[in-house]
């Protein structure tokens, strides 16, 4: 930054002599105005929300940054704490069955932003509603495990009282399950299982998301809604624990320039920014030290490396390409945010998966690492002068660009000949989806805390979601199994092994653990670093 | 005049039915769709989504469904943003788009004729080479560059103006003055230009001849005829300016509708980008008609039958 400040400070100087009368004029009455406008009101949360939502209504959205709006608005049968710690939502209690397939919930005594009572029967009706092939909900899929939802959603049940879903009386509702899915009180969280007003949603269709007409459960409720300006949330007084919330109001600014962000957040226009470019963080780190917070985070950043044909098809290859990567180079000089080397798929810090598979040659020296790397290469008939031919793919973004340089050289150590290919976002993807490529970069982040939800990337089944079309009965079998599974700590036992054998196949490789990056200004509190990066604002205050 | 104008409106409907085609067809020859991501949508969810915005349809039935619905002046739901119709949202981000933009070409065109005028009066003065200097420096420097240092300094170091956001008057002025920097450039250059061969012909010394005062010589008669270049740059460039500039937009959070041209691009967001291009060759087809008219007015020897 102060690199491009120096270098363009002529021309701005230069600049002022043409326009400067001009310039000093608005200035000056930029300058009053300002004064006026950036009072805030003391318990407004101003945060940089890096993206613009989809919608706000729950039914239609697929990303953490929509997620952070609707999950200040709306409250699921259960919820999450300061912590992410899974606690009681708009249910006070439930029980299970024995067998793990019925769950009965007692609802909470409340009601919706307009005063109307939250009953089981907007539970029934949204859940309905997200499954219905009209509704085209994108992450539907995520509530298969209740009865016959799946038929539902493709559409081969239309009777939606086949649904494993009723209402007993307004305040009890029961859930009822395909098969005991041990994750699925953890999935109940997740805004696909947020409640919606079936009072207010029948009456304006499609227009119920606009302000005036919204009306919500959780602990603020829509007040504005400017498309690619501002999101405005103010607290719901109709909230349960309203006396507990302390913020007035919340509003969300999407914005992709992370640099401009940071600026407005130095000025402190921006209360809580959301990311940070990872180029910034030797400024951050000796400017910001207080403000800069850094945490694990639920997600791998990957390559995943054709398994089904081409030269990669050749477990030699895939061996000796992993063992190539210096992945600590990658996250301590390339990345440097804190990024954990990864040598497994799944990252740590998930409570259902205590044990993870054993990778004995990470502990190996690297640079012994990298003979053996080059005798694999020999044994699978490459070596100086038939030297093997990569192309790696990857999406338009600066730090995948450096990340794939950097292992364009550790490769041509190994007599690795890379060459890099660039396109936009959708284009790579489709990419990966048609399972058209050698190597490539993919990240995955987890929909819910469970390590199903990154080992069956990897199973046949997943079809063209198996980027590699990695495939092999031993993981297959132990995954089907795992989902059968009821007691938890076998399950985990279970997948430990899956993992294992993916990982002994090389059938990917893993490069770090995901971070998340916020930057918080010092008079916030209650935001606390967890691996999923849910900071409801219900737990957040201002000094 | 009349029949000028109304043969030009009429010989836009093919140009804008070529665009169309040519925008639909392009978009949907790039891989992946707007649905799309690195989440693998479940087969049964991706026939759900497909029946609803009828992409599972023939690529040509689409385009006629399309086509018809434009005619009847509905520009489709967005595929990326849920909640607003392409209309609505060029309704919420246009006017925004178009007064910055216009204050924009107001401020470059004015400064920059007034700095023209008086390169071409001093003409290699000091005065002379240093607007001219300024001025080449205000085109080569790009917005990207130029936007976040006015930010940093005025912004951050001084504390003078509000870095980014849309609020009230002073959120307007680094936009503002971030777009209209290069065009006083441009103008100031094309103004200087033509003004020095303008001053150099004949009328003009038949007007000094006649001992009018130097004020009357270079205001009344040598402006008009110097302003030819700058009308005819002031169209498209017009055009550029009001439909919002991506950069300025996201650099200063600026909710206009420039970011929709690239992001909906990006996002396949199909019947966005192609609402966007409609109203961008519309606009472009108006100001060139505007600027023909505007050479009648200007030049007599331009007259339109």
């Amino acid at each position: 930054m102060s690199g491009r400040t120096m270098l363009a400070n002529k021309p701005v100087s230069a600049k002022h002599a043409s326009g400067g009368k001009f310039a000093s004029g608005l200035v000056a009455l930029g300058f009053g105005l300002t004064l006026a406008l950036s009072a805030q009101a003391a318990g407004t949360l101003r945060v940089a929300n890096f993206g613009e939502p989809t919608t706000l209504d729950p039914h239609g959205i697929a990303g953490v940054w929509e997620n952070r709006i609707t999950g200040d608005m709306f409250m699921g049968l259960v919820t999450e704490a300061a912590d992410l710690k899974a606690i009681p939502g708009a249910a006070e209690s439930w029980t299970i069955s024995e067998d793990g397939t019925v769950y009965t919930f007692k609802l909470r005594d409340a009601t919706w932003s307009d005063g109307v009572p939250v009953t089981a029967d907007d539970f029934v009706f949204s859940l309905r509603r997200i499954l219905s092939p009209e509704q085209a909900a994108r992450y539907a899929s995520l509530l298969y495990p209740i009865k016959n939802a799946e038929a539902i959603n493709s559409g081969k049940e239309k009777d939606y009282s086949k649904l494993g879903v009723r209402a007993i009386d307004p305040k009890t509702l029961e859930i009822t399950l395909e098969q005991s899915t041990p994750y699925f009180l953890g999935q109940l969280v997740h805004y696909t299982a947020f409640p919606l007003p079936k009072h207010v949603v029948e009456k304006f269709g499609k227009d119920w998301i606009k302000p005036g007409n919204m009306v919500s459960n959780g602990a603020f409720m829509l007040s504005e809604y400017v498309p690619n300006d501002h999101v405005k949330l103010v607290k719901n007084p109709k909230f349960y624990d309203a006396a507990n919330v302390k913020l007035d109001a919340v509003v969300f600014y999407p914005t992709e320039e992370r640099n401009e962000m940071l600026k407005r957040f130095r000025a402190k226009e921006i209360d809580l920014a959301t990311d940070f470019d990872s180029g910034q963080i030797d400024f951050l780190k000796k400017e910001l030290p207080n403000e800069t917070k850094i945490a694990p985070y639920l997600g791998t950043y990957y390559y995943p490396i054709n398994d089904a044909k081409g030269p990669t098809a050749d477990i030699r290859v895939r061996k000796a390409l992993s063992y190539a990567m210096d992945r600590e180079t990658i996250t301590d000089k390339v990345m440097k945010t804190g990024e954990i080397p990864a040598y497994t798929m799944v990252p740590p810090g998930i409570p259902t998966y205590p044990g993870k598979p054993d990778v004995p040659w990470a502990k190996i020296p690297y640079a012994q690492r990298l003979d053996e790397a080059k005798k694999l290469m020999t044994e699978a008939g490459y070596g100086p002068g038939k030297p093997l031919k990569l192309e790696l793919k990857y999406n338009t973004s600066e730090a995948h660009k450096r990340i794939a340089v950097a292992l364009q050289q550790m490769w041509k150590a190994i007599g690795v000949e890379v060459e890099l290919v660039n396109s936009d976002v959708k284009t790579h993807y489709k990419f990966l989806e048609e399972n058209d490529f050698q190597v490539a970069r993919a990240g995955w982040i987890a929909d819910y805390n469970d390590a199903q939800n990154f080992l069956f990337l990897f199973e046949t089944r997943s079809g063209k979601q198996n980027y590699s079309r990695y495939s092999n009965k031993t993981y297959d079998d132990a995954m089907i199994e795992a989902s059968k599974t009821t007691d938890l700590a076998k399950r985990a036992a279970i997948m430990v092994k899956a993992e294992q054998v993916l990982l002994d196949d090389f059938g990917t490789l893993p490069i770090y653990t995901y971070v998340s990056k916020n930057l918080v200004q010092t008079n916030v509190v209650g935001v606390e670093p967890n691996v999923q990066d849910i900071h409801r604002s219900r737990w957040i205050s201002l000094k | 005049m009349g029949r000028f104008i109304i043969r030009r409106i009429l010989s836009a409907i093919p140009t804008l039915l070529i665009t169309i085609a040519l925008a639909f067809f392009m978009m949907r020859a790039a891989p992946g769709g707007p649905f799309d991501s690195d989440r693998k949508l479940p087969a049964a969810i991706e026939a759900n989504i497909n029946a609803v915005y009828h992409l599972d349809e023939p690529l040509w039935m689409q385009f006629l469904r399309y086509l018809g619905n434009v005619l009847r002046g509905d520009f489709g739901p967005s595929y990326k943003y849920l909640d607003f119709s392409v209309t609505q949202l060029i309704a919420s981000g246009l006017p925004v788009s178009l007064s910055l933009g216009i204050a924009a070409v107001i401020l470059g065109t004015v400064t920059g004729i007034f700095f023209g005028l008086l390169a071409a009066w001093r003409q290699n003065t000091a005065l002379d080479h240093s607007v001219m200097a300024a001025s080449m420096l205000g085109i080569a420097v790009p917005n990207f560059v130029m936007a976040p240092l006015m930010t940093l300094v005025l912004g951050l170091y001084l504390s003078l103006l509000p870095i980014g956001g849309w609020g009230g008057p002073s959120y307007w002025v680094l936009p503002i003055l971030a777009l209209a920097l290069p065009k006083i450039g441009y103008v100031a250059r094309l103004t200087r230009a033509s003004a020095i061969e303008v001053l150099r012909s004949n009328f003009i010394r038949t007007a000094r001849a006649k001992g009018l005062s130097e004020r009357v010589v270079v205001v009344r008669h040598g402006l008009k005829a110097a302003l030819l270049p700058v009308v005819s740059y002031l169209g498209p460039s017009t055009a550029g300016v009001i439909t919002g500039s991506v950069v300025i937009e996201s650099i200063f959070g600026i909710p206009g509708i420039g970011r929709y041209f690239v992001q909906g691009a990006l996002n396949r967001d199909y019947t966005l980008v192609l609402g966007v291009v409609i109203l961008y060759a519309a606009i472009i087809i108006a100001l060139n008609l505007i600027v023909d008219l505007l050479y009648g007015v200007l030049d007599p020897k331009v007259r339109y039958e």
